[in-house]
């Protein structure tokens, strides 16, 4: 008892001098003259929450409480049944989304948004989840993607199912030529390298005025036609529009409906995509090397070349995810692919379990819809991700990083 | 020409000669060993031979199936895929969070070729086949019951079964096992011992062997090359070597012979 | 040649933050063989406790420096404890963790930090007035009378670098601290079965390389006058890159890269782009990862089999 009032002293002076100034001055500098205000309150709050907590776990290690709900929790995310029956009525759910009575413009746009994200959680698992390798820098072809494919749009008239393969080719030379060296670099060098390569590509988009439009970005990406055949964009020469091409009356809800679903095949391909890898000798590879890059080189595995091959299938999927956000958008600026993207789409895959493709769809259910659907959470998000990733990696590494199914299992018959 | 041929091989980091002019040969279906003091220099003749360093100088030609490679400077996975040279780790390396079964398979990856990947026909067979192989590995070598059991959570001498056997399911020439009696008792190493011997005799697998437990090496070693700071002091048959005043120097010191 | 001059004050004056901050990583990395990513937010931090010290004393009417040296060492302080909560908050629990744990620990940690510091304070810049006007004329052109100029602010920052940085290494370099913070490096495990407490050397490594932080925060409010939530990102990113390019784990590595990096972006910004003086460090972090990773004075790693 002693020990414990001693403990909760030193934690209370500690957290006194980090809380205090921080929690309880409060800056403005309007036109110029710098203000101070003081906010007391708020910093003795907190200060109280942090004693409560220090001592929650200062008792927590002296009654240590049963695990139930860590198992129950593991046992509806580590039953192979359980996840393919949710995977199974998660996919007819989104197939049927779009014709449900109740779903609006809102809630469909910010189903495609979180398609976007769960395509390229799945993509960026590949590196993070299967090689192990921490790509910081993610959102740069992410950023590649949206601006080959509105520059080919609105400078060149390119349409966007032209444009795709130049998006492609594109995504898989700069992953070519980046990869290459930065991929011999060790685990954590190879993280910040990326980080500082996404950082190039987006003070790049804003300099570069002349190729990219600059800090204020592209406008008007028109919308991708219905495979050619028939258009949403207004005044479009050639192509018949939707609505009459059908036959159907005019519904501005039809254009979202068609881009839904297209973000929805991109998405499940990616899918089938990262299912097949992960059975595959590839996936074998891949979880070798993660696993120990020593002894996967002494199986025979050429490193380099693997590396590569997962950087680069990361980084199309990140760029087709990039074409069909601009053209969801009609409009892209440097500023949508910030650090704190790549970020984002890191924090789907580590909340997600780095190799569980339902994991990646919950976490971006969570972390993209939520703040989207309510607005007032949009300020506490990325502090939200910040200490989630905090937390997961001290509760529950394990779970992530090594806690796996056998993908291939040896079935023992009796001969 | 012998399976493997090292020829005057160097290896100096920084200022440190690890290895220095070291030449002996492995012939097929014999079972080499590498011995000597802590420090001699084993494992960095290993590490030049399957390709993790590449050597100061000096030359390893290995003869596989007819036609030679020059090991130095050839890529760490072409060696094991077309030199056909295997190796184990002193500190075991099983890739832990996979199944000592998985763990077999990773071998097919290195034989499949990216183009087949393409082929679903052909693809389908090799997979088929490589599983077979990995089949008939784990039971050969008496691991059947472990195949679906995380590499991790299997006692440690099973682990060194289980990574001599998944160097053999990339159907290797040489398998070069580093240290495979570190940490074993008594029972075991003689087990091991004998799986070497079966490994040779049965399954046409030449051995390359660093190895400390004299009783394994002195039992199954045809031939015995003994290294001291780098150098080749010795080298020859059990009874040969150790009579050489050399290598009982190099093993009990200057002392010795005086004593 | 007077152009070029003032640029390379200014450079080095640049690099002298730099190198401050590159210290905290190239420690901290030293002791626990990890990138604390969060750092260039402690920095940050650091400047805002700073302005946070200049706000209430400036209104008290005492000497101005009277009031940098308090405002200095409070910051140190405060900075320093934040320095320590972060460390046993987010990294101590993951000791013995895989390399990659701690990093994205880390990561989620500078995330949370810098959106605390923005809802906390607000996201607009904040500026303070400069509190030493003046300087020293060095020289002048004769063509058009531009005048090389040496400010107090910039004298007073080298002079508080070097002071500091020699009280910090003679402490690391003298004391049983530096003894016990290699050993921990080299084994953490064998350093406490002989008596050396590797917890708590690493808190005060944290410590030290907050209060580092804390300086480069504080003279950088005099220097430049101007703070908001961002700026631990791109200055953390350059200082990372200078304790690289000094050799990651050396201490006179991560000064020497720190004003390297200062004089190549000042150059840079002076003599090509002003747009780009930021890729710059990027491309350079690039550069010397790729050709020299040991960078100056770090000890090359070689791949263990």
């Amino acid at each position: 008892m002693n020990r414990m009032l001693r403990e909760l002293g030193l934690t209370a002076m500690i957290a006194a001098v980090v809380i205090v100034p921080m929690f309880g001055l409060h800056l403005d500098s309007e036109n110029g003259f710098l203000e101070i205000s003081t906010n007391w309150f708020q910093a003795l709050t907190f200060l109280a929450a942090a004693l409560a907590l220090r001592a929650t776990v200062l008792l927590s290690h002296k009654f240590p409480r049963p695990k139930i709900k860590h198992q129950a929790f593991r046992v509806f995310v580590d039953n192979p049944e359980w996840s393919v029956w949710a995977g199974r009525v998660m996919i007819v759910i989104a197939i049927a989304l779009p014709f449900l009575p109740f779903v609006d413009r809102r809630l469909l746009d910010v189903a495609t948004l979180i398609l976007t994200y769960v395509a390229m959680g799945w993509g960026l698992s590949i590196m993070v989840g299967m090689v192990g390798l921490l790509d910081l820098g993610y959102a740069a072809f992410y950023a590649i993607g949206a601006y080959a494919f509105s520059l080919l749009a609105v400078d060149y008239g390119w349409s966007f199912w032209a444009a795709l393969p130049v998006v492609i080719a594109v995504c898989c030379l700069g992953a070519l030529i980046v990869g290459g060296p930065i991929l011999r670099l060790r685990g954590d060098y190879f993280a910040i390298v990326t980080l500082g390569f996404a950082e190039i590509v987006r003070l790049t988009l804003i300099n570069w005025q002349s190729l990219t439009h600059g800090p204020d970005g592209v406008t008007g990406i028109p919308r991708p036609s219905v495979f050619g055949m028939a258009t949403f964009n207004m005044g479009e020469e050639g192509l018949p529009q939707f609505s009459d091409w059908l036959g159907i009356g005019h519904d501005p809800m039809q254009r979202l409906i068609f881009m839904y679903l297209l973000l929805l095949g991109f998405a499940l391909l990616v899918m089938l995509l990262i299912g097949w890898l992960r059975r595959s000798t590839f996936g074998l590879a891949f979880e070798a090397i993660r696993e120990d890059e020593i002894a996967a080189q002494a199986m025979g595995i050429n490193r380099p070349v693997m590396k590569l091959f997962a950087y680069v299938m990361a980084a199309i999927i990140a760029g087709i995810a990039g074409a069909f956000f601009a053209a969801r958008q009609g409009f892209v600026s440097p500023e949508s692919f910030n650090p704190m993207e790549s970020f984002i789409i890191l924090s789907i895959v580590v909340l997600g379990g780095m190799g569980s493709r339902l994991g990646v769809v919950i976490a971006a259910m969570v972390l993209i819809g939520l703040p989207e659907l309510f607005r007032e959470f949009a300020q506490y998000r990325m502090l939200a991700f910040g200490l989630a990733l905090v937390l997961i990696m001290i509760w529950r590494p394990q779970g992530l990083l090594a806690h796996r199914r056998p993908t291939q299992t040896l079935t023992v018959d009796k001969d | 020409m012998a399976l493997l041929n090292v020829e005057n091989l160097s290896m100096v980091f920084g200022g440190l000669v690890a290895v220095d002019g070291v030449s002996f040969r492995a012939e097929e279906g014999k079972i080499t060993s590498v011995i000597g003091p802590n420090g001699a220099g084993k494992t960095t003749l290993f590490n030049c031979i399957t390709g993790f360093y590449r050597p100061t100088s000096g030359k390893i030609i290995c003869r596989t199936h007819g036609r030679d490679f020059d090991l130095t400077g050839m890529a760490g996975h072409h060696i094991v895929r077309q030199a056909g040279i295997a190796r184990t780790f002193q500190n075991i390396r099983l890739f832990p969070a996979m199944t000592v079964y998985e763990n077999m398979l990773v071998a097919e990856h290195g034989r499949i070729s990216a183009l087949a990947t393409l082929n679903p026909k052909r693809y389908a067979h090799e997979v088929a086949k490589s599983r077979a192989l990995a089949r008939s590995w784990l039971e050969r070598m008496d691991l059947f019951p472990y195949a679906n059991s995380r590499a991790d959570a299997l006692p440690y001498g099973i682990q060194r079964r289980v990574e001599i056997a998944r160097a053999l399911c990339t159907s290797p020439t040489l398998l070069c096992l580093d240290e495979p009696a570190a940490g074993l008792n008594h029972t075991e190493s003689e087990g091991l011992a004998k799986l070497l011997l079966r490994i040779t005799k049965e399954f046409n697998v030449s051995i390359l062997l660093i190895e400390h437990d004299m009783q394994v090496v002195m039992n199954i070693s045809d031939h015995i090359v003994v290294l001291d700071y780098g150098r080749r002091i010795a080298e020859g048959t059990a009874s040969e070597v150790s009579m050489n005043p050399d290598v009982i120097k190099a093993y009990l010191g200057e002392d010795a012979h005086a004593a | 040649m007077e152009y070029l001059l003032q640029q390379l004050i200014n450079g080095v004056t640049l690099g002298a933050i730099y190198g401050l901050i590159a210290l905290g990583y190239t420690m901290v990395y030293g002791v626990l063989g990890m990138i604390n990513f969060a750092h260039g937010e402690i920095y940050m931090i650091g400047a805002f406790l700073s302005l946070m010290g200049f706000a209430l004393l400036g209104a008290l009417g005492l000497p101005v420096a009277v009031v940098i040296l308090l405002v200095l060492l409070a910051a140190m302080i405060i900075t320093g404890a934040w320095g320590w909560s972060l460390e046993r908050l987010a990294y101590r629990p993951l000791r013995g963790s895989p390399r990659l744990v701690p990093l994205i620990s880390a990561i989620g940690m500078s995330i949370f930090l810098q959106n605390l510091v923005q809802l906390l304070q607000g996201a607009r810049v904040k500026t303070m007035p400069p509190m030493i006007n003046g300087g020293v004329e060095v020289m002048q052109r004769a063509s058009d009378g531009f005048t090389v100029t040496i400010s107090y602010t910039q004298i007073l920052l080298w002079v508080v670098t070097v002071v500091l940085v020699s009280i910090f290494a003679y402490l690391i370099q003298n004391t049983s601290l530096g003894r016990a913070q290699r050993a921990v490096s080299q084994d953490a495990v064998m350093a406490e079965y002989l008596g050396i407490n590797s917890n708590r050397t690493i808190s005060i490594t944290f410590i030290i390389a907050a209060m580092l932080a804390a300086v480069a925060g504080c003279m950088v409010m005099l220097y430049y006058g101007v703070v908001d939530f961002y700026i631990g990102f791109l200055a953390g990113m350059k200082a990372f890159t200078a304790a690289v390019l000094g050799g990651i784990g050396s201490l006179p590595g991560a000064l020497l890269g720190g004003l390297l990096i200062g004089l190549i972006e000042s150059l840079w910004s002076a003599y090509f782009s002003i747009e780009y003086k930021d890729v710059v460090a990027f491309i350079v972090l690039f550069l010397v990862l790729l050709i020299k990773p040991s960078g100056f004075f770090g000890r090359p790693s070689v791949e263990k089999v």
